[in-house]
């Protein structure tokens, strides 16, 4: 078996920012004084005329990017999560959303898997509220390979985008020539008896899960969704009717992400049991990020009991 | 300001206070207090400084204005319908459903609008970042926005200035349009965010105090911060709250209200005879 390739979210991020600098000169990054640890520090240093710090004021730099994709340019800007999405939802609301501007919001630290800096910033909400601005595009890459395929879709795209990237290493699982297309689920298993559609991180544990349920005679079809919002609702739709029972998987809150907007639409068009795994609408705390995946019942041994869970609701 | 110049922006003015009540008449519903406050500046920014084509709303090189103080709508959309952007009838449907003029000021839809805004302390930034998008990508344009007084208790306002200020934007300018009053009673009742100078000042600015109903003193701030360089510039103009109908004037209450049929005809009654007396 091949070694295990770790990376983050974040450095598939700060690596598409150069590639898209190197390449086209109508855009900035922006941060707010954690240019090192979003990695839009990597696109500072190759080019540090094109990068502007917004310093420690997150409202200030949403809307500032809205200003700037107001004059027909393009514009990357980036915090952790908690102080994106949360801290700035209303400037992102109001100033990127009703307009509907073209500005990508490279949210990084998200989840639990934060680790040892705790609660106040570990967000499992971000998903839950950038969904409800419509318009808003959500991409929660699976590893560092998507998340830099995703990050120049959205530099393609029209329109706001959300993209959600995380502090932890966590394997690469794509090849280099893995094709990302906004808005599109993709198969990563088939299978008949249950689907796990997953992302972000908990999409490699959907794939143990998938070997360990194959043990058992279980036959699970893995989704990996990338794009939470505008929601392949296609690929939903057929994994409803063809396997029965759906398990969503997210390193996000059970109220309002993945596990909310399969619910929400499945339960409108093809009612089948959709069961979550999710932080269960409680706040984290610290410790080491693989520690806290096991506290919070986000591996592959949680997806196996909620799939066959979910499978005993057929 | 030769005596003529001066007429027709007075005679401009007069017709955009009467598109304001007229709008808000109809709507039932808006802000005439600051819109009428904010009447002056709006008319010299769009008839005398800012390069602007009605014709090209959208045009790459113009000059923009971000309303930050977005209820003061009536104000902006009147003076756009008066130069020429939408025709002056859209008025009458202000903030009705499935209108064009929405209560607060909306980008997409809405010709001559830069920039949707309304959510108070977001709109300088917007236009922090307009203003950054021309000296970074090597345009010429300049970027005007107008706060409120009472808007400037929101932090926003304070982290909008310190970025400008460290950045030397020296294409922005920021109109205080300070008549002193908000929702809840006067800005020194509530949460003074005076001394404003000051603070504007300590934060990098070159700052400026007028008459905002003056057109000569707007015209001269404006001229002084076209050559400053190296900075942003601040004009807090100070102003009336319902400046032009007499019993707006200095009202509280005529801030978030629109005046019943009687009031409104006493309004434009008032209107109308200012209208006479500049012709």
């Amino acid at each position: 078996m091949a070694e295990i390739v770790k990376k983050a979210t974040r450095d598939g991020y700060g690596t598409a920012l150069v590639k898209l600098g190197e390449q086209f000169d109508d855009f900035i990054v922006m941060d707010a004084d954690l240019a090192e640890a979003t990695k839009t520090g990597k696109f500072k240093a190759a080019f540090p005329d094109r990068f502007y710090d917004c310093g420690i004021a997150e409202q200030n730099m949403m809307s500032i990017a809205a200003g700037v994709a107001a004059t027909g340019k393009k514009v990357f800007c980036s915090s952790f999560a908690m102080f994106a999405a949360g801290r700035a939802f209303e400037q992102i609301r109001n100033a990127i959303g009703y307009p509907h501007l073209h500005v990508v919001i490279g949210a990084t630290h998200a989840g639990v898997s934060v680790g040892e800096d705790g609660a106040t910033h570990q967000c499992c909400e971000d998903i839950a509220l950038m969904r409800t601005i419509p318009g808003m595009t959500i991409i929660n890459p699976a590893d560092a390979v998507e998340a830099e395929k995703a990050v120049i879709a959205a530099y393609h795209h029209d329109g706001p985008v959300y993209m959600r990237f995380g502090r932890l290493a966590i394997p690469v699982i794509f090849p280099d020539d893995y094709q990302f297309e906004i808005g599109k689920g993709v198969e990563l298993k088939s299978g008949t008896d249950v689907t796990i559609i997953a992302t972000g991180l908990l999409v490699n544990e959907a794939m143990i899960a998938h070997d360990l349920l194959e043990t058992e005679g279980i036959s699970a079809r893995i989704i990996n969704m990338a794009t939470i919002k505008p929601l392949d609702t296609e690929i939903v739709l057929r994994a409803a009717k063809e396997t029965g029972a759906i398990v969503t998987a997210e390193e996000h809150s059970i109220v309002g992400g993945l596990g909310g907007a399969v619910s929400e639409y499945l339960s409108e068009v093809f009612p089948v049991p959709v069961m979550k795994i999710g932080v269960n609408d409680v706040y984290g705390t610290s410790g080491p990020a693989d520690e806290l995946l096991d506290k919070y019942r986000l591996r592959a041994v949680d997806l196996v009991l909620k799939a066959k869970a979910a499978i005993a609701m057929k | 300001m030769d005596s003529t110049t001066k007429k027709e922006l007075e005679r401009i003015a007069v017709k955009v206070r009467m598109g304001i009540i007229e709008g808000v008449h109809s709507a039932k519903a808006g802000h005439p207090g600051g819109s009428l406050s904010a009447a002056d500046i709006l008319t010299y920014l769009y008839f005398k400084e800012m390069k602007v084509d009605p014709s090209y709303p959208d045009k790459a090189d113009r000059d923009r204005f971000v309303l930050s103080k977005g209820h003061a709508a009536p104000a902006l959309y009147a003076v756009l319908a008066e130069r020429g952007y939408f025709d002056p009838s859209e008025l009458l449907t202000l903030r009705h459903t499935g209108a064009m003029l929405q209560g607060h000021p909306e980008m997409r839809h809405i010709p001559g609008v830069d920039m949707s805004a309304g959510s108070l302390g977001q709109g300088i930034s917007a236009a922090v970042g307009m203003a950054l998008s021309a000296k970074h990508f090597g345009s010429d344009y300049r970027v005007f926005t107008m706060l409120g007084d009472g808007e400037c208790e929101e932090g926003q306002v304070w982290e909008a200035a310190m970025f400008a200020g460290n950045k030397k934007l020296d294409n922005l300018v920021a109109f205080v349009d300070f008549n002193n009053l908000q929702i809840d009673g006067t800005c020194d009742e509530v949460n003074s965010p005076a001394p404003l100078d000051e603070k504007f000042r300590a934060f990098g600015w070159e700052v400026l105090t007028i008459d905002g109903h003056d057109f000569d003193q707007i015209e001269q701030a404006l001229n002084k911060a076209v050559a400053v360089n190296n900075k942003p510039v601040c004009i807090i103009a100070e102003t009336v709250k319902g400046k032009g109908v007499s019993y707006m004037e200095n009202a509280c209450g005529w801030h978030g209200k629109a005046p019943g049929d009687a009031d409104y005809e006493v309004a434009m009654t008032e209107l109308r005879a200012a209208w006479q007396e500049l012709n």
